[in-house]
Order: C-alpha cells, then structure tokens, then sequence
C-alpha cells in the first residue's frame, strides 16, 4: 500500500498555482462504449484553448458532453481522438460530496491532507479562508448541518486548497435556488479576482456563463462540437441587466437556438 | 439516566406482564415443574445455584465476545478485500455462502483435533457463525460508496489507498457494526452449539454445555435459569453495540433516527 506522504512540494493556494496555466484541447473526441455496440459519442472534434488566468464559460443542453469535457481536462478519462494538453485539474462536482464524515473544515482541508500535511496543520490553512467565504462559526459543522449554498461554498474551498491552477467546475450553482445562485456568483468573481486561475465553467445558465466569463464557447446537442466562441470584453463588475450582458446573453441563446 | 430508565420501561412492564402470565399459566394449567417450571422456581434455582451458573456465564461471556470480535475481524478484512478485487469476490463469495450450510457438530472434532481442547475451537465456530452477516453487511455497506467520491478525490491526487481510507473505509465501519448486531442474534445461540458440539478440557463448559445437561438431567429449572441469563446477555451486548456505533460513526446513526 502506498503511503501517505508524497515528495513534492506542498500545494499552496498562493504560489505555483496562482494566475492559472494554459489549456490546449485539439480536436477531441470521446464515445462511450455501450452495449449494444453503437456507443455513446459524448464529444466530437472539440477544440478549445484557454490562456492562464482566463474563465473559460462551457454552456450547451443537457448531454451535450460538458461533464465529459471536464473529465477529459482533468484527467479522468482520455480521449479516443486528439490530444489534451492540460496541468494539473481539479474538478468540483456538480453535486458537492462533502464526505458526510468529516466536519465542514476537514472536507475543505481535504487535499491538503491527501498531500501529506498533519490533520492540524490542513485544518490551520483552510479555517484562514473559511471567514472569507461567510463559513464563519461552521467549522466543525458535519454536511448534512449546512444549507446547499454553504455546502458548496466548502466544495470550492476544497476545490481551491487542491492548489492546483486549473479549476474544472461542473455546474456548481445548478442545484442552489435563484437568490442563493446569485450569491455565489458574485461571491465566485469575487475570490477569483483575489486568486486567479484558470476556470473552465460549465454551465447551462447563459446569463451566468456571460456574467463570469471571459469567453463563452457554446457546444452543440450531442455529439458535443463547438458552435461559437464569443469574447466577453465587458468590464467587470458585470450586472445581468447592464445592455452588453443581455445582448450577449441573447446571442448565445440564438446560437443554442439554431442548431435545435 | 433518568431519561433512559423512562426508555427501558415499556420493555420492563412487557416482560413483567408476560413472567406474570406464564406464572399464572403454570399455576391454573398445573404443569409439571419437569416440563415447564414457574417463574419462581427459576428464581429460585438460579438463587441457589448461582455461583455455578455465574462460572459457566463467564466462560460462555468470554468465547461470544471474543467469537464476535474475531468475526467482525475476519468479515471486515475479507469484506475490503472482495471489495477491492473482483477475482477475490468471485472466488469467495459462494464459499462464504456455503459455509453458512456445515453443520457444525461434522467439524467440532476436526477443529478440536487441530487446536486442542481450549478455548480456540469454540471461538471458531462462533466466528464462522457470525462473520457471515458482517461479510454481507459490509460488503454492501461499501458497495454503496457514491462511485464519485473516489472519483473526486483522485482529481485531489489521491492514491488508490488514500482514496479508499477516506472515501469508502468510513462507510465501511457502521456496515461492520450493523451486521456484527445481527451476528449476535446468532452468535449467542452459536455459543451454544460451539460448546455442545467440541469436547473441552475446561473445568467449565460454559451456559450452553450448562443448559443441555441440566435439560436431560431433570434439572428443568436450572436450565431455565441458565437460558435466562443468556437471553439478558443477548440483550447485553446487543445494545453495547449499537453503543459502540453510535460513538464510532455518529454520522450513520443519524440518518436511522432513533432505533432504540
């Protein structure tokens, strides 16, 4: 069994992973087998690049193979066509998965005690950012004591003491009601304009995509291809009834329209 | 204590109602203290022949805790390991099955033959008895991990074991615990086979040995005495268990709610 302790340097939320890192997805492809023999064909030719420090937003309907996308940027599965050339990931969920064992501050100092810090040092580093997300006081809260919007607000914390400087989110406002989702939006512009990284957002929101993006790439219904890239040149902070964002909301939207 | 005595009491009035009817019974139906004795000739025998009965407890007490703990031991460790390798569950499985089906009293002579006459073989057959529901138990109990978490924690860099320890090992220990309390419904009575079916060099054969003799040797009311005693140590360990759960893995006893 392989131990604990692993001889690299200690990830830090400040230091190598910060300002994010380069992504070159080139004309990626991805079927799952099935039984009956025909397969699934998730994505098909998908390129996309995103610069270090950029938020990359991923909207598209349902099964059009934004998980999978995540999955292949993060490692998890490789793709059957082109190449991926992608650091370090870490993926938030779309469910949170807070282990229901831990407290709300050891889920969060999860990665670092994978990476072989002690129980108390990991529990140290995340209580320091835990006032900054509003968690303050439910340290020692178990999961299944908090709302979903605190929920997830400890995924991302654990997302982001991973110290890595890609950040893969898989829909992390999808389950939260509307005003709790708009919290966190603002909330999610605002840590990352402290720690930048790179951030592939997937989303079914387009307003979202357009309010937290730098640009938004837009794939097609299954087998997922993308459609349009479009820039979001609007200053930030952005607010969803500002004219840019709701004609660049509408355009994606068109875009999503016509290929139905 | 106040409060858990108020718990106890309906189980307290029941048996107090039916130890009321059977003496009522035995009185107006004039049954044969051979057959079936009154409450108060099983109080008395017990009364009179205490030190006896408590010898033979402790030993019985002794070969159901350890036979317990051995089964916890066994089943959790070959549960992980099924758990972990396909091969080994298909290789092991059904002959964990089967063995549920060997009688006893065809294999007392044989572990005799190999351990001697001491405590080991009856530890053994308690064992055998009750690793069986730990096995099912945990193998489930594991089998219903969220088939994501591993996966996420591997975005963390966890190793395969570090995924399993945090992710799955946690799960696994009040699925142990549950099937170790449905083990001892058993084990108890396995106690008895075990000490009924191998010879034995101690100078007390323990509650089951007790109960056999006193049961063919018209001492009717003695082994009453002595099943009572069993049935409180069922009742005993029984709820030390869910003890034991309760401080080991709070997490799980709060979704079953209140149970006791």
């Amino acid at each position: 069994m392989a131990t604990e302790l692993k001889p690299r340097a200690q990830p830090s939320p400040s230091d190598s992973a910060r300002g994010g890192a380069e992504i070159i997805l080139e004309g990626v492809s991805r079927t799952y087998p099935a039984q009956s023999g025909a397969g699934v064909e998730a994505l098909a030719g998908v390129s996309l690049r995103a610069r270090a420090g950029e938020l990359i937003a991923v909207v598209g309907p349902s099964g059009c193979g934004k998980s999978t996308l995540l999955e292949l940027l993060c490692g998890l599965q490789s793709p059957d066509r082109g190449s991926v050339v992608c650091p370090p990931a870490v993926l938030m969920p779309q469910r949170d998965l807070l282990l229901p064992w831990l407290s709300a501050l050891d889920n969060a100092a999860l990665a670092l005690r994978i990476a072989g810090l002690s129980r108390a040092r990991a529990r140290e580093r995340a209580a320091r950012l835990f006032g900054e997300l509003g968690l303050d006081g439910f340290e020692q809260a178990r999961p299944h004591e908090l709302s979903g919007g605190m929920r997830q607000r400890v995924a991302f914390l654990r997302t982001l003491l991973a110290g890595k400087p890609i950040l893969c989110l898989d829909e992390p406002f999808g389950a939260l009601d509307a005003i709790t989702r708009c919290e966190m939006q603002g909330w999610l512009a605002g840590t990352l304009a402290r720690e930048p990284r790179t951030v592939v957002l997937v989303t079914h929101d387009v307003e979202e995509a357009v309010l937290l993006a730098d640009r938004v790439v837009v794939l097609s219904p299954r087998p997922g291809r993308v459609i349009a890239e479009l820039e979001v040149e609007i200053e930030r902070p952005r607010v969803r009834t500002g004219t840019a964002v709701v004609a660049l909301r509408e355009q994606a939207l068109r875009m999503l329209g016509m290929e139905r | 204590m106040r409060a858990r005595a108020v718990r106890a009491l309906p189980a307290v009035l029941l048996t107090a109602t039916l130890l009321g009817a059977w003496e009522c019974y035995v009185d107006a139906a004039g049954v044969e203290a051979d057959l079936l004795p009154a409450p108060h000739a099983v109080a008395a025998a017990l009364w009179n022949n205490g030190s006896l009965v408590w010898r033979n407890f402790t030993v019985t007490a002794e070969q159901v805790v350890l036979g317990l703990a051995l089964a916890l031991a066994c089943g959790f460790l070959l549960a992980v390991a099924i758990h972990l390798s396909p091969l080994l569950r298909r290789a092991f499985y059904p002959l964990a099955v089967g063995s549920q089906a060997v009688p006893i009293p065809v294999i007392g002579v044989l572990l005799v033959f190999w351990w001697g006459f001491g405590i080991f073989p009856k530890l053994a057959v308690i064992a055998l008895i009750c690793f069986f529901p730990v096995l099912v138990t945990t193998v489930d109990g594991l089998a219903a991990v969220d088939p994501e978490q591993p996966k996420l924690l591997r975005t963390l860099d966890a190793s395969r074991w570090q995924a399993f320890r945090f992710a799955e090992l946690p799960a696994a220990l009040p699925a142990a615990l549950s099937g170790a309390r449905i083990a001892l419904a058993v084990g108890v009575i396995g106690a008895f086979i075990a000490e009924t079916s191998t010879p034995t060099s101690q100078a007390y054969a323990g509650l089951g040995h007790e109960i056999v003799t006193d049961a063919g040797g018209f001492q009717t009311p003695r082994a009453y005495a002595a099943t009572a005693v069993l049935f409180v140590f069922a009742v005993a360990c029984f709820y030390a268990l869910a003890l034991a759960e309760r401080q080991l893995a709070p997490w799980s006893v709060r979704f079953r709610g209140e149970t006791h």
